[in-house]
């Protein structure tokens, strides 16, 4: 069992004495990544950004007949 | 050109996506280049136990990785983007442009993520062999990651290895590798990671040029300027051959975008290539669109001949041939291309009647058409043309196109002669005492930022109107959605780009002047 889990201990300590000697500016970049994403994965994705077919259209015949209406929409 | 397309939206959502573009790759360049710089600097620590190599590896590691995870996401807006704004389009494209994007995202994910770990937190924690080998793992995950991207977008450029389904109203992949060894892709990539390797090859110059400015961390600069500058020669170089396959792709792939950005509207053989020159708009129009003459040029004769074919006689054609087409060089007119695309629009709209009809005789005879090698080789592939009203709306904006390939090749030129004149003078041990070039040097770090921007508005503004070579126009792939909500993206887009900027800038203004550790 142990020899299961020691790999996995190893890894997590790296990371941890990783994170936790960081530096200033390891510190900072971390703190702009976290804002960032949660920026563009929850508010710029879920409120500004649904997909449109998605959104409009439940199954993929329904999103290809409206492509194909689009083009073939008369000049 | 496409009647029920709103202009303004199509004109917000290019801009939208430009704005979004141009922003990410502020990020990109310096991470594909430098991750060569840092692993090269640190196999010279390992093989010679030099711990000076080993400080300055650190040093440079440390803005790697500041630019790295600023950078890092910011491309995944503009797949946002495809879904939200660019949804026919997106559609249309079906597997194609997943398929690279999926593969970029798991690599660059597993490959990049892992072992930019194992670069910033493992030195004495592992081997020194094994921190190597990732952080040149690093940079080639980097660069292959770039491929994946560069390779959709070649496609859009020469679409090849898919056949449409009209079923579907999507393009399937039939060759994975047509695709990955499109021509334009290959050149594309080639040129594109080599301009990344000059602009970081810049960035080190510039910075050690001002430690040696400021009579600091002498030794380090020296170094840095070495490796940077003989890095940079040779990127340089590439820059300039790998641009040279580009052009011969694109004169095959895009002829029309080839002859706007030599503005050359009279195809002629010993045709000459414009160094330098003005334009003027003359009086002659094609259709509504103004042709543009030269004020003054500077031009090296046969060399564009000899650019396209290798040959001094052969034949360029120019944008009056193109569109009107010129018999005597088998070149078909816009005109005739028109027809064609509307010949399968019209085979699209009878298949949706069939179909909507129940004729499942007519719609699967129609289905297998569409499959057909030959009518895709002499019709499908001017589908996109059926959007047009008439020919000269194949034309692109000739000035932008001219403008920024000149301005990017003079650039290419003068980086040759920085980097050049870095090795002349820090071999001749005068290197200190040129205050001129090391100032020229710092503020030259800015310019391959200018030069890969150009590039990248003439790549994408030159191939006008198309999202997807003459498949496609913008206006027909664009969302029907509200201009508003477009603006109100483009304006959060600004503000949050040019904060991650601001701190990226300061945080590695703060950290150059610090320098490094001791």
């Amino acid at each position: 069992m142990n020899r299961l889990i020691l790999p996995f201990v190893r890894i997590f300590r790296f990371y941890y004495d990783g994170f936790s000697s960081m530096s200033w500016w390891g510190k900072r970049v971390w703190i702009i990544i976290i804002i960032k994403l949660f920026l563009i994965f929850i508010v710029l994705k879920i409120f500004f950004f649904p997909d449109f077919l998605h959104r409009k259209y439940k199954t993929d015949k329904q999103k290809s007949e409206y492509v194909l209406e689009q083009l073939t929409k008369s000049k | 050109m496409f009647e029920n397309a709103d202009l303004s939206l199509v004109d917000w959502s290019r801009a939208q996506f430009a704005l979004t573009a141009i922003y990410h790759w502020l990020f990109v360049p310096l991470t594909l280049g430098l991750s060569f710089i840092v692993a090269i600097m640190e196999s010279i620590y390992v093989k010679t136990g030099n711990e000076e190599w080993k400080r300055i590896t650190r040093f440079w590691m440390t803005l790697f990785g500041i630019n790295f995870a600023i950078g890092v996401a910011t491309g995944i807006i503009l797949e946002f983007e495809f879904g939200t704004n660019w949804s026919n389009y997106s559609w249309f494209v079906g597997d194609i442009f997943g398929a690279p994007l999926a593969i970029e995202g798991i690599l660059a994910f597993f490959l990049e993520s892992t072992f930019v770990a194992v670069m910033f937190f493992g030195w004495n924690k592992v081997s020194k062999k094994f921190h190597l080998l990732s952080s040149w793992l690093v940079a080639i995950g980097a660069n292959l990651s770039a491929l994946w991207i560069l390779v959709a977008n070649a496609w859009m450029q020469n679409p090849v290895g898919m056949v449409f389904n009209p079923d579907t109203a999507r393009n399937e992949m039939i060759s994975f590798w047509d695709v990955l060894f499109n021509e334009v892709a290959i050149s594309k990539f080639l040129h594109t990671i080599s301009s990344g390797f000059l602009l970081a090859s810049m960035f080190v110059l510039g910075i050690s040029a001002y430690y040696l400015l400021k009579k600091r961390e002498i030794l380090l600069a020296r170094r840095s300027i070495l490796i940077s500058g003989v890095f940079g020669l040779l990127s340089s170089l590439l820059v300039i051959y790998t641009g040279d396959s580009s052009a011969k792709a694109l004169a095959k792939a895009q002829p029309v975008k080839f002859a706007a950005f030599e503005a050359l509207y009279e195809g002629k053989e010993n045709a000459g290539l414009v160094a330098a020159g003005i334009l003027k708009e003359s009086d002659s129009k094609i259709g509504n669109t103004a042709v543009n003459d030269f004020a003054f040029r500077i031009e090296i004769p046969g060399f564009l001949s000899i650019m396209t074919s290798g040959k001094r006689d052969a034949f360029v054609p120019g944008i009056y041939d193109l569109v009107n087409g010129n018999q005597s060089r088998g070149i078909m007119p816009v005109s005739e291309k028109i027809d064609r695309g509307t010949k399968v629009r019209n085979m699209l709209e009878e298949y949706k009647t069939a179909r909507k009809n129940n004729d499942n005789d007519k719609a699967g005879m129609l289905a297998a058409t569409f499959r057909d090698k030959k009518f895709n080789e002499e019709n499908f592939r001017y589908f996109g043309y059926s959007f047009f009203k008439s020919p000269d709306e194949a034309i692109p904006n000739v000035k932008v196109a001219f403008y920024t390939f000149h301005l990017m090749v003079m650039l290419g030129f003068l980086f040759i002669l920085e980097f050049f004149l870095a090795i002349y003078f820090l071999f001749r041990g005068t290197l200190e005492k040129q205050k001129w070039f090391l100032w020229v040097a710092l503020f030259s770090i800015l310019l391959p930022y200018v030069a890969g921007e150009l590039g990248w508005v003439l790549a994408e503004m030159g191939r006008q109107p198309w999202i997807i070579q003459d498949l496609m126009p913008v206006s027909a792939a664009v969302s029907q959605i509200s201009s508003g909500s477009v603006i109100t993206t483009f304006v959060l887009f600004a503000v949050l780009f040019t904060l991650l900027l601001v701190a990226e800038v300061s945080i590695m203004i703060r950290q150059i002047k610090t320098g490094p550790k001791h």
